[in-house]
């Protein structure tokens, strides 16, 4: 049974000038397509992983999966509920509450004025919950002080305060954490510590994570079926172990090759060509295909649309 | 050094209170640091403390008829009247009014006005700036464009406006009664708009980390993210503003008092005295005018330092 | 075995602060010969970027060099004053920082800028600074560099910039380029690409390269030493490959073990208990003994003692008892 079901996801952004700019310097609309029909199921207490370079719109996907942004078309269904499009406002609130979100950045993304208790707390009082004991429970859950819950956020350290940002996520009770970047800005000992413990929650609470990452290592430690993103585009959706072992996406394999190895001493890696394009003047067909080595006429005519291959999904036209 | 904590060995409880937060901050550390801060700050409250007890301190009550001798007019500071042989700290006014007193008076009716306008200026700033700053679009447009407008009158020209109109518009009677309150309105609202542009851009700054992003997630309304979260995290340079501005708001009262259009005969302010004063200049009672005048330069000099201190203190990147 | 390049000795910096003077290099000694890459990994806190910052000169006060000599080519540096140690900053020592649009004037053309430099540094007409800056370009790999040279930094991509501001680091030709998180802020392929100019580049010009980072996988893949920074001290050193198939001292072997590795697959992760201390709090004794699992009394009272080249700061270090 899936959780969370994608349908051609697309976000368009309006990153114009000013209208008076515009009509000045005569220039068009600038508009950029961060997500482009995007489609992918995520099962029940599975983890998602979405990896991609910059400018691959895993961020702008994660944020219309909460809810913090509207997709442009298509649609997200959680639960078989649509955020964008519901009306009821008791089914939605419902909703809200078993989808939960993990930031970045542990330093913005805790109020400095608030007190730890009621960062933790807030989604619960929010909704006029009762909230006593909740953070102290929490906080034990997730490996801090029960006496931290009166403490300020900067008395802690970054990977402190990812733990906290995971006590509020599931103070709610939620069923869907969506972690965007969870540990990238933490170091790699501290890394360990939060990633063994997001697998811990996960299976004590039944949770379901969507994850976001840059970090190949990460995602496949983590993740039971991974989408690899190029330009707001899904190219290549397959399990780890597939996907790792049987590359069928030249980009993805140009992604694995660059990857810097633990063990490649003094490995001259295949260098990957040129860089990701301008996501505002993306490339006709496959968007890949200036890079792509083995790319053809077809694949600058035509998007390759994401097709079956084994167990994989993939949107290659010469994929094999 | 060697105190080095260990995860499960029992802590004891603190819980920080807030006090205690000030007073091991960096900020605090900072002011005790600086002599400029610390002697401006006693300077400040030494003027606000004499000017709230002023009926307890001053040796008259200047405003009430039955104390006034006018033999006593014109006494010079610290020599004894030449009728009645009475003596004042710092001289009286033609009326017999010890000036002394009649400043500390005075200084009430200034720092009530600069207080409260600058109170007017930033409630009207702050939610505005918040607004703009949150909600943008063509709100942000309308809120901001009107404050350029004003930017472009000098402010006393606006209050002046201000103070006009509502004199217009009062009826005669209670004009005296109204005269503080209509100042405050007027220096108010010349002052809102610096308050409402830095809010706007701290605002802007706010709403998009992501302690934000994880409020409007749950299903806050912008209402409750923008008092809850955002207010309290933009607080601090409106406060460098609301110092900086109670000196200008002061020097503005006085600036309209001085020209006559502020506060009456009946409720001096520092700027009355002085316009009071200087019609006494050349006759050779300096005194009336000087007292006065320098009680207004130390109030105005005493709050400035402090808000260029706390400007420094509170915003590093500026130095 | 020829001159080092870079030479530091017991170099330690110090900031004083209101709560006490913090030391976050402490004791650090290391070389780097021509033609190779040092890598200098640890956490954030560790050092890494100070200890750099110290051979360059460009310590943000109050924070200063308190003991230690630094030498380059043979000359002692760390005492060196202002225009001394900015003519060397420029021609003897080039620095990449990790976000490149810092490193470059926003309102020069990438010509200008090159020029400029050159020009400092090297007895050369305009002409001739001219046509070096193309050549520079070219040789860090940005194509059309001939047209592209009157161009501005906004108009390069992030890892084009970060090339020009290798081939600025490069134009006076330095004995010695510092790297501090080169590719942190680029994406793996282009992060791939300008791992491949540094190497190319040390190899072919023999540059001594500072390479600066967090990230065990470039160290492993660019660097021919590696110097493993905790709280400010040097915690192991040596060949890249001895340090990290066999680490002897047991934080680098927590750090190697925490990184999730494709061998490993869902298990869970090694983990170092604790986190780095903060540099008012390091402890007594070797600063990694409240963390390590090994830890005995000797760890807690004397400091782990000061290395060279093949060492780890470690009373009991690892793989030295399984040699034996």
């Amino acid at each position: 049974m899936s959780l969370i079901s994608v349908k051609s996801l697309t976000r368009v952004f309006d990153v114009s000038k000013p209208w008076l700019n515009r009509v000045i310097e005569r220039r068009p609309k600038a508009l950029l397509t961060a997500v482009s029909e995007v489609d992918f199921e995520v099962a029940e207490r599975s983890t998602y992983a979405l990896v991609g370079e910059s400018g691959s719109g895993k961020s702008t996907i994660g944020r219309m999966l909460v809810g913090l942004l509207k997709p442009t078309s298509g649609n997200v269904e959680i639960n078989g509920v649509d955020l964008a499009s519901e009306s009821d406002a008791a089914k939605i609130d419902l909703i809200r509450s078993d989808i939960q979100m993990i930031f970045q950045d542990p330093f913005a993304s805790l109020n400095p004025r608030w007190r730890v208790r009621d960062i933790i707390v807030e989604p619960v009082v929010a909704r006029g919950g009762d909230a006593t004991g909740l953070a102290e429970k929490l906080l034990e859950q997730v490996g801090l002080s029960a006496l931290d819950a009166g403490k300020f956020p900067h008395e802690f350290s970054g990977g402190q305060r990812q733990r906290i940002c995971i006590a509020r996520a599931l103070s709610s009770e939620p069923k869907l954490i969506v972690c965007d970047e969870p540990t990238s800005a933490l170091d790699v000992s501290v890394q360990a510590q939060v990633l063994n413990l997001m697998s811990d929650l996960k299976d004590n609470f039944g949770l379901t994570y969507v994850l976001i990452s840059h970090d190949l290592t990460v995602v496949q430690h983590m993740a039971d079926r991974i989408g690899v993103l190029y330009l707001g585009r899904l190219v290549e959706e397959a399990s780890p172990e597939d996907l790792f072992a049987d590359t069928k996406h030249p980009y993805t394999k140009m992604l694995l090759e660059a990857a810097p190895r633990m063990d490649g001493f003094g490995r001259e890696a295949e260098l990957p060509e040129g860089e990701i394009p301008d996501p505002i003047n993306p490339p006709s067909g496959c968007a890949f295909h200036p890079r792509c080595p083995i790319a053809r006429d077809i694949c600058k005519a035509e998007r390759p649309v994401m097709r079956p291959l084994g167990n994989t999904r993939v949107a290659c036209h010469l994929a094999e | 050094m060697t105190d080095m904590p260990i995860k499960d060995a029992p802590q004891k409880v603190v819980e920080q209170s807030r006090l205690r937060v000030f007073l091991d901050s960096d900020v605090f550390y900072m002011f005790k640091k600086s002599p400029v801060a610390v002697i401006s700050t006693i300077i400040f409250a030494s003027l606000v403390l004499s000017a709230l007890f002023a009926p307890l301190i001053a040796p008259t009550n200047p405003f009430d008829p039955a104390s006034l001798n006018l033999m006593n007019g014109f006494t010079g500071p610290m020599t004894p009247n030449a009728f009645t042989g009475e003596s004042f700290f710092l001289g009286t006014d033609d009326q017999g009014r010890d000036v002394f007193s009649t400043i500390l008076y005075g200084m009430r009716v200034s720092l009530f006005v600069g207080v409260a306008a600058v109170l007017l200026a930033m409630v009207i700033g702050i939610t505005l700036g918040l607004i703009s700053g949150y909600v943008g679009g063509w709100t942000e447009t309308i809120i901001m464009r009107t404050a350029d407008v004003q930017l472009t009158f000098p402010s006393i020209l606006v209050a002046m406006l201000i103070f006009g109109v509502a004199k217009g518009i009062t009826p005669v009677e209670y004009r005296d009664q109204m005269a503080i309150w209509v100042l405050i309105l007027a220096i108010g609202l010349s002052d809102w708009v610096q308050f409402a542009r830095v809010v706007r851009g701290a605002t802007m700054v706010e709403k998009r980390k992501e302690y934000v992003e994880a409020a409007r997630l749950i299903g806050r309304t912008p209402y409750a993210i923008m008092l809850r979260h955002i207010l309290p995290n933009v607080l601090s340079p409106v406060l460098v503003i609301a110092t900086i501005s109670l000196a200008l708001a002061i020097i503005a009262e006085a600036t309209l008092s001085f020209l006559g259009v502020g506060a009456p005969a009946t409720q001096p302010s520092l700027g009355t005295l002085i316009r009071i004063g200087q019609g006494f200049l050349f006759s050779g009672e300096w005194w009336i005018l000087l007292f006065p005048a320098v009680t207004l330069l130390t109030l105005a000099l005493s709050v400035n330092l402090l808000g260029d201190w706390l400007r420094d203190a509170l915003n590093p990147r500026l130095r | 075995m020829s001159e080092p390049v870079l030479s530091i000795r017991g170099l330690s910096v110090e900031i004083p602060s209101r709560t006490g003077t913090v030391k976050p290099v402490d004791g650090v000694s290391y070389d780097i010969r021509a033609g190779e890459i040092l890598g200098v990994v640890g956490e954030s806190g560790a050092g890494k970027s100070m200890a750099g910052n110290a051979v360059i000169g460009l310590l943000t006060p109050p924070a200063h060099i308190a003991a230690g000599e630094i030498w380059l080519n043979g000359t002692r540096i760390d005492a060196l004053q202002g225009e001394d140690m900015r003519r060397l900053r420029g021609k003897k020592i080039g620095m990449v920082f990790q976000d490149p649009l810092t490193s470059l004037n926003p309102l020069l053309s990438i010509g200008d800028q090159l020029s400029e430099t050159m020009l400092t540094h090297l007895d050369i007409s305009r002409n001739e600074a001219r046509k070096r800056s193309i050549a520079a370009l070219e040789e860090v790999g940005i194509p059309g560099a001939a047209e592209r040279i009157d161009s501005y930094p906004h108009e390069f991509s992030g890892g084009m910039r970060q090339r020009v501001v290798i081939a600025l680091a490069l134009c006076a030709e330095p004995s010695l380029i510092i790297a501090d998180e080169p590719t942190t802020a680029l994406d793996v392929s282009v992060q791939a690409q300008i791992i491949a100019l540094l190497k190319r580049l040390c190899r072919e010009r023999g540059t001594a390269v500072m390479l600066i980072t967090h990230d065990m996988g470039v160290i492993a893949e660019a660097a021919d030493r590696v110097a493993v920074m905790y709280a400010g001290r040097l915690a192991e050193l040596g060949n890249v490959r001895d340090v990290l198939t066999a680490p002897r001292h047991p934080y680098t072997q927590g750090l190697m073990a925490s990184t999730p590795l494709a061998s490993q697959g869902k298990a869970r992760l090694h983990q170092i208990e604790g986190a780095m201390p903060r540099l008012n709090k390091v402890p007594e004794g070797c600063p990694f003994h409240p963390r390590c699992t090994f830890a005995q009394d000797k760890c807690r009272a004397a400091p782990s003692p000061q290395i060279t080249d093949g060492a780890a700061a470690c009373w009991f270090p690892i793989a030295a008892e399984k040699v034996s």
